[in-house]
């Protein structure tokens, strides 16, 4: 049975953070992402609930925790257009877009095989080339990796 | 972003740090012997074999007064014991002034200049940078033309995969140069390289063919190798291999200021009977890289040459 979106709202969150208007495909992703597995709180999931801008959308919803901005901003490498509410006694208090940051720090691995990234213990530095298009640049073996191919360490 | 002075990308270095280098070669080439390494100890450390590099930055070691220790092939040392690059470095760095190293992983050099809290020269990774080769290039350039501004830099035959066409273009952007790309439409320059030039105003035109026409408005003429491993279809690669080799009569309505240079080993790109024209350098460039080298020494070590 698929929950419509204002069936997930009836758990209304008392305090906490709800992300919207991830591409289905990438809920699970953002999920391991934002370490939600390692927080104890109440987290409430949807997936492929019915969204008129993107097609199939997933909504996390996770209860009395906030996030930092760099941290959420992380997440638009996988969802663009995700929609950040921030709930202070049952209202949104502040809504949010997210935007790539000029450096993704040890979140993604190099597509290169031959990238020194992807033979020694390190961590992996990418600069954002194309926010728009999302093209982001390895420092170190300088090869620009496209939206299409990044994928999570 | 440079932690040190390591030397890893040409791009490190600004137009005046590039100039500043050209100009300490030349002073290495009235006189190359200058003790000014004395007492000091510098690394050679090549991961992958690379004889030519090896020995031309070895003799610019000696001929400044310095000692060398390291290794000339990786399966000689530790990191075939599967110790980390980060290891060897950090170790190596406890004994020398310098490392000069060459690894056959991109980015290798970067990273190494990020855990070293001695400086590095990258003398190639992978199929990433080699800012020596493009040195050695550019100081070429600047002697056989009396300047860098303003010249018709044509580039032949692999510019996709051909790092040191890539490297060159970046480093001669400073100088306001109209470039021609000559290449077989498997082996042509990458867009991102045009981006950069568009974005900079730098005029290129792209070419198939390798004509006199091109050939007699060009102040360098820059050949590569067009190697049949890069092709994926080999029927490709038969119908130009020849297109893009240089003979001598093809040369007889160029400019009197023209030189030929290649990045050695050339195969058949350049017909032997050039040779012996006048407007060929590829092996006095090939002879620049000990002064190129010299003088990128002396600016990561912070030395000073007056005259
Ligand atoms: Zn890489």
């Amino acid at each position: 049975m698929e929950l419509s979106d204002k069936e997930l709202k009836v758990a209304a969150l008392e305090n906490g953070t709800v992300i919207d208007h991830i591409p289905s495909e990438q809920l699970f992703k953002v999920v391991s992402l934002l370490h939600l597995d390692r927080i104890d709180k109440n987290i409430t999931i949807g997936n492929n609930l019915c969204s008129k801008k993107i097609g199939k959308k997933g909504i996390i919803k996770i209860a009395d925790t906030y996030f930092k901005e760099d941290e959420l901003n992380k997440i638009a490498i996988l969802a663009p257009n995700a929609k950040i509410n921030i709930i202070k006694n049952y209202a949104v208090i502040s809504k949010q877009t997210v935007s790539l940051p000029d450096e993704l720090r040890d979140i993604i691995r190099c597509a290169n095989p031959k990238c020194i990234t992807n033979n020694e213990p390190m961590p992996t530095v990418f600069d954002v080339i194309d926010k728009e298009h999302i093209v982001v640049k390895c420092r170190y073996c300088e090869q620009a990796i496209a939206k299409e191919e990044i994928k999570l360490k | 972003m440079r932690r040190n002075e390591s030397l890893v990308s040409i791009t490190d270095y600004s137009k005046e740090e590039i100039l500043e280098v050209l100009e300490t070669a030349k002073l290495f080439e009235k006189n190359p012997n200058r003790r000014v390494l004395d007492g000091k100890v510098i690394a050679t450390l090549f991961f992958e074999p690379s004889t030519r590099t090896r020995l031309s930055f070895e003799t610019a070691v000696n001929r400044l007064g310095g000692r060398i220790i390291g290794f000339s092939d990786a399966s000689t040392t530790s990191s075939t014991k599967g110790e980390t690059l980060k290891d060897t470095i950090i170790m190596v760095s406890n004994y020398v002034d310098l490392i000069i190293m060459r690894h056959y992983l991109d980015g290798a050099a970067r990273y190494a200049s990020e855990v070293s809290p001695k400086p590095i020269i990258n003398a190639g990774d992978g199929s990433n940078q080699h800012p020596s080769q493009t040195m050695l290039d550019l100081y070429s350039i600047y002697k056989t033309q009396g300047t860098l501004e303003n010249l018709n830099i044509t580039m032949v035959g692999d510019l996709k995969y051909g790092r040191t066409v890539h490297s060159l273009l970046m480093a001669m952007s400073h100088f306001h140069p109209t470039f021609h790309f000559v290449a077989p439409d498997e082996l042509k320059m990458p867009e991102e390289y045009k981006i950069y030039c568009d974005k900079l105003g730098i005029a290129y035109t792209e070419h198939h063919d390798f004509t006199e026409e091109i050939i007699n408005q060009a102040d360098i003429l820059y050949m590569t190798r067009v190697q049949r491993e890069r092709f994926t279809d080999l029927m490709e690669y038969e119908k130009v291999k020849n297109i893009y080799t240089l003979r001598n009569a093809m040369l007889e309505n160029s400019k009197p200021n023209l030189r030929i240079l290649h990045p050695l080993p050339r195969v058949n790109e350049i017909a032997y009977d050039v040779d012996n024209n006048p407007k060929a350098y590829y092996f006095e460039q090939a002879k620049n890289g000990l002064y190129a080298r010299q003088a990128i020494i002396c600016k990561v070590l912070g030395i000073k040459i007056n005259d």
